[in-house]
């Protein structure tokens, strides 16, 4: 129990460096995203105009200490101000719904991701110098020299143009109405098969290969030696020996991974035009919606903390050495 | 009666230059109910004799000629499911470190089923369970208990405990106490003393650890380089050593005893 109080307390101050540091960087940063606006506008907007975004932005005059009391408080009610891209629509709102969209496109990528290239590692490591291990790792290493999004331009061309066999873009077709029915969730798992597929393909080999390496380490200790001489079926060795023992660094990994759908998917987002936090983020960019920018990165940053989080408590429940007691 | 008769064993180990002879065609016997000591420094190739008798030799190691024989029939040729039925029912073994033969992850408790479920087909009762932990001395809460949670000296009990499950006729044990303190290491050779009279299985005990053997064992064979250099009682041991490596080990115990370090029969 102590080791996950401690963890929390440790999470808890993390937590509030990063919307700390939310708040200090833009107010940090030479001049201030309100002029930047101004001046993108190119004397379309009046002075006074100047004044009411510097205050939407809540760049004002007051004492840094009363605007980060300001800030706290607003974050404390879920309030990240207006979306000048998505104008006059609350940031809240736009990530809430890019969010939804990353996390069921990425979050289903990484799962598929792990358990396939996990157990392929596994079953490699397991009939080390065969023909499977001949073959599939090098295959999947192969995979992961490509690059993200020239992956993804490649699944595209040939399947999506050439053959047309799955959708150019977008996360549903402009006919189809959202709701929990047949014809919908085909045109969703359609849409998001090749950037789904994408993500699978690049990310495969880390996981293979992690597993691959650590479990021919635990394959070599004493026990799993002693657990074949005791006799016991090699299905229980496989799992209750080898890969058990064999997955708890990939844990570790597991944890940075789900960290990173929210962000990481952001090249295969733009280039399927999937409505994402990625995608997102490239617009909020492109039209200089800090509001909207910080909303994505406090989202992010906060993501992988929990995330980590998330492994931290498996970690308790996979390795009985973490929950300490003698 | 011969229980285990090892004849020319040889054993190789595979390197890029060709093969390294590791054992080079040594012959002993233990018989029914026998202590029998097999001693030699590090290196001298007697874990690698412990287990190519138990067929668990790990590549690179392999097996290059000789015959073991376990109540008359060839380990070294049986197939894989004699072998599987011949280990832990006739001959079991204690791994040489406590630490890692056991799976981190599984309660203690469950590598007792574990090996209950694959060989006997069924859960052990807990009363067996407490019958075995009986036999090493260790209370009943270890079985909850997870690996890293227990003592070296405790672990190393869990691993004699675990081999007698299936009662073997022949218990070989690769150094298990050396990692241990004196005092552990007295106690747990105390006490399977005690058990190998009560139960009557015979014991091949490997150490570099002369002093232990001479007070324990039936017989010591004393091996150097992958040969046996001598083999004999004890006493006989004592009296007169034949070859001038056995001298040398008695001598540097001669040593310690006069340093007043304690005689040898008290440190069983």
């Amino acid at each position: 129990m102590n080791f996950l109080l401690s963890k929390m307390g440790l999470y808890a101050v993390a937590g509030w460096a990063v919307i700390t540091l939310n708040f200090l960087i833009p107010r940090l940063m030479p001049g201030d995203p309100a002029s930047a606006l101004f001046a993108r506008f190119k004397g379309k907007l009046k002075p006074d105009a100047m004044e009411a975004l510097r205050q939407q932005l809540g760049l004002n005059d007051a004492p840094l200490l009363k605007q980060y009391w300001d800030y706290i408080a607003q974050l404390a009610q879920g309030e990240f101000g207006l979306s000048i891209a998505f104008h006059p629509e609350p940031v809240l709102g736009v990530i809430k719904i890019g969010f939804i969209w990353t996390v069921g496109l990425s979050g289903v990528a990484v799962l598929i991701s792990v358990v396939v290239g996990t157990g392929l590692g596994a079953y490699a490591a397991w009939r080390q110098g065969g023909r499977f291990d001949a073959i599939v790792p090098p295959a999947v290493a192969f995979l992961a020299a490509f690059p993200y999004f020239f992956l993804a331009m490649i699944l595209l061309f040939f399947l999506g143009l050439e053959w047309g066999l799955f959708p150019l873009g977008m996360a549903y077709g402009p006919y189809s109405a959202p709701g929990f029915n047949g014809g919908f969730i085909y045109d969703l798992v359609s849409h998001g098969f090749l950037p789904c597929l994408t993500i699978v393909l690049a990310s495969l080999s880390g996981w293979l290969f992690v597993m691959r390496n650590t479990m021919i380490g635990v394959m070599g200790d004493e026990y799993v030696c002693l657990a074949h001489a005791k006799g016991l079926s090699r299905r229980r060795i496989f799992v209750a020996y080898a890969m058990r023992n064999a997955l708890l660094p990939s844990l570790t990994s597991f944890g940075m991974a789900l960290g990173f759908i929210v962000s990481g998917a952001l090249l295969t987002e733009v280039v399927f035009s999937y409505p994402g936090l990625g995608y997102l983020l490239l617009k909020a960019i492109l039209s200089q919606d800090y509001p909207l920018m910080q909303g994505i990165f406090l989202m992010i940053t906060l993501s992988v903390l929990l995330a980590n989080i998330l492994v931290d408590a498996l970690y308790y429940v996979l390795d009985p050495r973490t929950r300490g007691g003698r | 009666m011969n229980l285990l008769t090892v004849r020319g064993l040889s054993v190789d180990y595979a390197t890029p230059n060709g093969p390294a002879r590791a054992v080079h065609g040594i012959d002993f016997h233990v018989n029914q109910g026998e202590v029998i000591g097999l001693a030699g420094e590090s290196g001298s190739g007697k874990s690698t004799v412990a287990k190519a008798i138990m067929r668990i030799l790990q590549p690179p190691g392999f097996i290059s000629g000789g015959s073991v024989l376990l109540n008359g029939r060839d380990v070294l040729t049986m197939s894989r499911s004699d072998l599987r039925d011949m280990r832990w029912t006739e001959m079991a073994m204690v791994f040489q470190s406590a630490l890692d033969s056991l799976n981190p992850v599984l309660p203690i408790e469950a590598q007792f089923q574990d090996l209950a479920i694959a060989r006997l087909g069924r859960r052990l009762a807990p009363a067996q369970l407490r019958e075995f932990l009986r036999f090493v001395d260790l209370e009943n809460r270890v079985l909850s208990s997870y690996p890293h949670q227990l003592s070296g000296g405790m672990r190393q009990r869990v691993g004699i405990a675990l081999a007698l499950v299936l009662k073997p006729k022949l218990l070989i044990l690769d150094e298990p106490t050396t990692a241990l303190d004196v005092v552990v290491q007295r106690h747990i050779l105390r006490g399977l003393q005690r058990l190998q009279k009560e139960l009557n299985f015979s014991i091949l005990f490997i150490t570099h650890d002369l002093p232990v053997l001479l007070a324990m064992s039936d017989r010591i064979i004393i091996m150097k380089d992958g040969l046996v250099c001598e083999a004999d009682t004890p006493s006989a041991l004592r009296r007169r050593p034949e070859h001038p490596y056995t001298q040398q080990l008695l001598a540097s115990m001669q040593l310690l005893e006069d340093g007043g370090d304690g005689s040898p029969e008290e440190r069983t």
